[in-house]
């Protein structure tokens, strides 16, 4: 199976049976037999595009309605504020902490798993998957176990005036446990899906291995990757209940964004708290443009790929 | 993917190692100056009273002095200064949260109510209702909030300081008016809680409830949070009423002397605290609609607006004191348990 | 390649294979840093909470968890998730297929939105979605007439867990979908399959894993979530109020070993349902074929 395609592995093979098992019921005007009828496309882009109307689009709109209720004015006057502008440091920052770690770990993790077989890999997954289940507060809980004064190493941190929870390390910690499924999550069903044909293909070749990987496997998982790095980005931003039981709420100091939000908005401060998640909003687009970007710019490189 | 094999990968290294240094090299982020550990209905008042202190302080010693504040809820404020929160003050909702922390560690004295004058409380609120305008279901006192049709919203006790005084607040009523026939107390408690359908977290969350979704008829609530929401949300939308009888809210406040001993800043957290007792600090609780201790130092026009009525306190032998009505109402299986349980459990 | 005459029909061998040789270099350095970072920061701080809700007698952690309210708090966790995930997985791929394989105006917008879930901090997202489906709010107020109440019941949870787990289902079939060979639909064609033969037959397997895997993400992440439920499920005990509250209520208590246990129940429960479907994965993805 030396296929340079990366190979569908559980559809069926074509053969001279499948003749039989499709029986040919070609009837009113022809179209593009991979492709569904325009009635048919349009009925599904509607149900799609309902759908995320109600449930994701409404929401948004309704964000940025109650941020810009008072005019851009009131909405630059409230994202300019020094209380605001601190927390958006700190989320940029905490968010260039956890996520590189993150995605480091998900290329290694889905190295692991979708190239080789070894006993207790479900197993594996399903640790990787844990932090997801994990209600956030106890996320953040976990971490004021280990940490806090009355926790596990609570009195060597306090011996060394070191400070954990409450602190930058403690939020990137409970960030970087909230975040660390994305990249790998992202990876494994896509790089199980490629198979081991093209590495094998490469190392017969004589690429060592480290060539095999930056130029053969993650070439092949780069969108995967930059999905991933993503979601982990806008999570990693977004992130509101561990952080906020290990942020311990210092306004200007450890209140992250989201925990701006929630402080605005129950100041009866609408605007400018609807103002900062809608910033929150912008920021995770613009991952989004950015990607969308590299896709126009390299589009030539994924369809020549993509053309087997 | 020419530019994903040489950018990503080195990009993500490089900010992986600059990551892991600059982790390793911040170990402390929040040393503040002086931090005021407080709860969610006080951020107006703080905002003010800490511009206020900061002149004081500046005037009687010369020094800047720079005021942090963490709001939250009163419990979860508590429990993080436990865990290691650098408070130098708290200023919270409940003697029993301030007690926890006396409790958990070493860091306030036991006998920490007695440091300041009127047992550490220096402002008191009460519980009131807040209606519609125009009252349109005539609401008076206690026994109408279970008359048929009336939605009454209340947050969660077991998770809100606030909560606590109005479930408390209403027996207080119930404990005088059924001469304190506890079957009766514990049915009225029982049909006020089958009025409410919506038990938010915090009591800000229930005054959005009440105003923003617009989800029942009347609003417990602090009567500071109640005037504040006329004032941010309309006068001309909703209306206070104070009921017959109703309980003396003390929220209290401490010096957390293991951190202020640490930090080395005993001496304004205590002259900060003691303060909130001077006529400026008075002045300041009723502008923010809490009931001073010496009502002769706010502004009169102030005072004016806290009408008169039956205040009964939590020391009344009703309740015993902050740690047996905690226990016997609040604790696991106690009365609020009871009283939501479905019947036959 | 590894091929399916090495598998061993013994049901054992299935469920738990021995490591097969291979000849991609990396297994140790990847796999070791990969226990080792997931070690560090996730297992180790959750043996501190198993090590916390210990200090509970059996008794009190039995007692704990077999009351009625904890079961009631559960079954409203769990079942809301499930069903968040089955309308998620449905609509998910829907829309993960709209989006890679057609083109039509705002495309690019909707593709850039499903992300917002993510970003959007819970607790906005709760107030927003209980704003807007209160019954004075926009869409409340269209379905309040029918006799549907959204906001402040059990469909409010359903809503706030099918809007954070969303992401997961289009995210996970979406890469996966833009990678799938369109010649294998052309030979299906080609041979004379409908339509609907080919998506059914070509496309659907080629997407199952992805979907598992989606609806995994989705479930697992719905069970705890907390900031944005809290805003709009009334959480009346027994009927509306999660299992995640019920910790903080616990903590409210100063009871860290109470807060621990049900933590401890919640994580047991979603660690065997995940494990099971990340099983039913493995082994279909062995008795299809490929790795």
């Amino acid at each position: 199976m030396d296929h340079p395609m990366p190979p569908a592995p559980a559809s069926p093979t074509p053969g001279p049976s499948a003749a039989r098992a499709f029986p040919s019921r070609r009837r009113g005007r022809w179209h593009p037999p991979t492709t569904e009828t325009a009635p048919t496309r349009a009925v599904l882009i509607a149900g799609a595009v309902l759908f995320l109307l109600l449930v994701l689009l409404a929401p948004l709109i309704s964000v940025f309605a109650e941020a810009l209720a008072d005019g851009l004015p009131g909405y630059v006057a409230a994202l300019t504020d020094p209380e605001a502008l601190s927390a958006i440091r700190l989320t940029l920052l905490v968010a260039v902490l956890s996520v590189p770690l993150n995605a480091l770990f998900g290329l290694a993790a889905a190295w692991a798993i979708a190239k080789f077989e070894f006993p207790g890999k479900s197993l594996f997954i399903t640790v990787i998957d844990l932090p997801f289940s994990i209600s956030p507060v106890i996320a953040g809980l976990v971490y004021v176990l280990v940490y806090g004064a009355h926790g596990v190493l609570g009195p060597f941190l306090q011996a060394h005036d070191l400070q954990v929870v409450f602190a930058l390390p403690g939020i990137v910690l409970a960030t970087m446990f909230v975040t660390v499924p994305f990249v790998a999550r992202e990876l494994i069903p896509l790089m199980q899906e490629q198979g081991t044909g093209d590495e094998e293909a490469a190392l017969s070749l004589g690429a060592s291995g480290w060539q095999t990987f930056w130029r053969v496997t993650l070439p092949n998982v780069k969108w995967a990757l930059l999905y991933g790095v993503l979601l982990c980005n806008a999570r990693a931003m977004g992130e509101f209940g561990a952080v906020a039981v290990v942020s311990g709420r210092i306004r200007g100091f450890t209140n992250t964004m989201p925990l701006q939000v929630e402080i605005l908005y129950n100041e009866y401060n609408t605007v400018a708290a609807f103002a900062v998640a809608s910033l929150l909003a912008v920021l995770a687009l613009a991952t989004l443009v950015l990607k969308t970007l590299l896709e126009w710019r390299y589009g030539d490189a994924l369809m020549a790929r993509r053309g087997h | 993917m020419r530019v994903f094999r040489t950018l990503t990968p080195l990009a993500l290294v490089r900010a992986a190692l600059v990551g892991g240094a600059v982790l390793a090299a911040t170990p402390v982020l929040a040393q503040a100056p002086l931090l005021n550990v407080s709860y969610d209905p006080t951020r107006e008042l703080y905002r003010d009273y800490n511009l206020a202190f900061a002149a004081h302080w500046k005037e009687k010693t010369g020094q800047d002095i720079e005021i942090r504040q963490s709001h939250g809820g009163s419990g979860a404020q508590a429990r993080a200064v436990i865990d290691g929160l650098e408070a130098d003050v708290v200023t919270l909702a409940l003697a029993s949260d301030i007690d926890a922390i006396a409790k958990r560690t070493d860091k306030v004295p036991a006998d920490w109510q007695a440091r300041l004058p009127d047992h550490s409380a220096p402002y008191t609120s009460t519980i009131v209702f807040l209606v519609r305008a125009g009252n349109p279901k005539a609401i008076k006192d206690w026994d109408d909030l279970i008359r048929p049709g009336v939605e009454v919203i209340t947050p969660n006790p077991k998770t809100s300081g606030g909560a606590r005084w109005n479930h408390l607040a209403a027996w207080a009523w119930a404990a005088q008016t059924f001469g304190g026939d506890e079957d009766k107390i514990r049915a009225y408690i029982a049909e006020l809680y089958r009025h409410v359908p919506v038990l938010d977290t915090g009591a800000r969350g229930a005054t959005t409830t009440f105003t923003k979704r617009g989800l029942g008829d009347v609003l417990l609530a602090w009567e500071n949070e109640a005037f504040l929401a006329l004032n941010e949300l309309g006068p001309d939308q909703y209306e206070i009423v104070v009921p017959s009888i109703s309980i003396l809210a003390e929220p209290t406040v401490a010096v957390v002397e293991g951190n202020t001993e640490k930090h080395g800043t005993t001496e304004v957290a205590t002259e900060y605290l003691t303060y909130l007792y001077s006529p400026v600090g008075q002045a300041l609780a009723a502008r923010h609609y809490y009931r001073p201790r010496h009502p002769d130092f706010a502004a009169p026009q102030d005072i004016a607006r806290f009408p008169a009525t039956t205040l009964i306190t939590i020391d009344d032998p009703l309740f015993g004191g902050w740690p047996e009505a905690q226990a016997r109402h609040f604790g696991d299986g106690g009365l609020f348990d009871q009283i939501t349980a479905p019947p036959g459990q | 390649m590894t091929g399916q005459a090495s598998l061993s029909s013994r049901p054992l061998a299935r469920l738990w294979p021995r490591r097969r040789p291979s000849v991609l270099p990396g297994f140790g350095l990847t796999l070791g840093f990969a226990v080792f970072y997931l070690g560090l920061l996730v297992l180790l701080p959750l043996a501190a909470v198993f090590l916390r809700a210990a200090g509970l007698t059996p008794e009190a952690f039995w007692a704990l968890v077999t009351h009625p309210r904890t079961i009631a708090a559960l079954r409203v966790s769990f079942g809301a998730s499930l069903v968040a995930a089955f309308i998620n997985v449905g609509f998910g791929a829907l829309t993960a297929w709209v989006l890679v394989r057609y083109r039509f105006p705002g495309r690019r917008l909707l593709d850039a939105v499903v992300d917002l879930p993510f970003a959007l901090p819970t607790a906005v997202a709760g107030i927003a979605l209980s704003s807007l489906y209160a019954v004075n709010g926009p869409l409340g107020g269209l379905l309040a007439p029918l006799g549907i109440k959204v906001a402040y019941t059990w469909l409010g949870v359903v809503v706030a867990l099918t809007f954070i787990g969303l992401p997961f289902v289009v995210r996970t079939v979406q890469p996966v979908l833009e990678d799938l060979d369109k010649g294998q639909e052309e030979a299906a064609a080609t041979l004379g399959a409908s339509r609907w033969q080919t998506l059914r037959r070509v496309v659907l397997p080629a997407l199952a894993p992805a979907l598992l895997t989606g609806f995994t993400l989705a479930f697992a992440r719905a069970v705890g979530e907390y900031g944005s439920v809290i805003f709009i499920a009334g959480n009346l005990p027994y009927r509306t109020e999660i299992a995640p509250l019920l910790i903080v209520i616990q903590l409210g208590e100063y009871n860290y070993a109470g807060a621990t246990a049900l933590a401890v129940v919640m994580l047991v429960i979603a660690f065997v349902l995940l494990l099971a479907i990340n099983l039913l994965q493995a082994w279909s993805r062995r008795r299809l074929g490929g790795v």
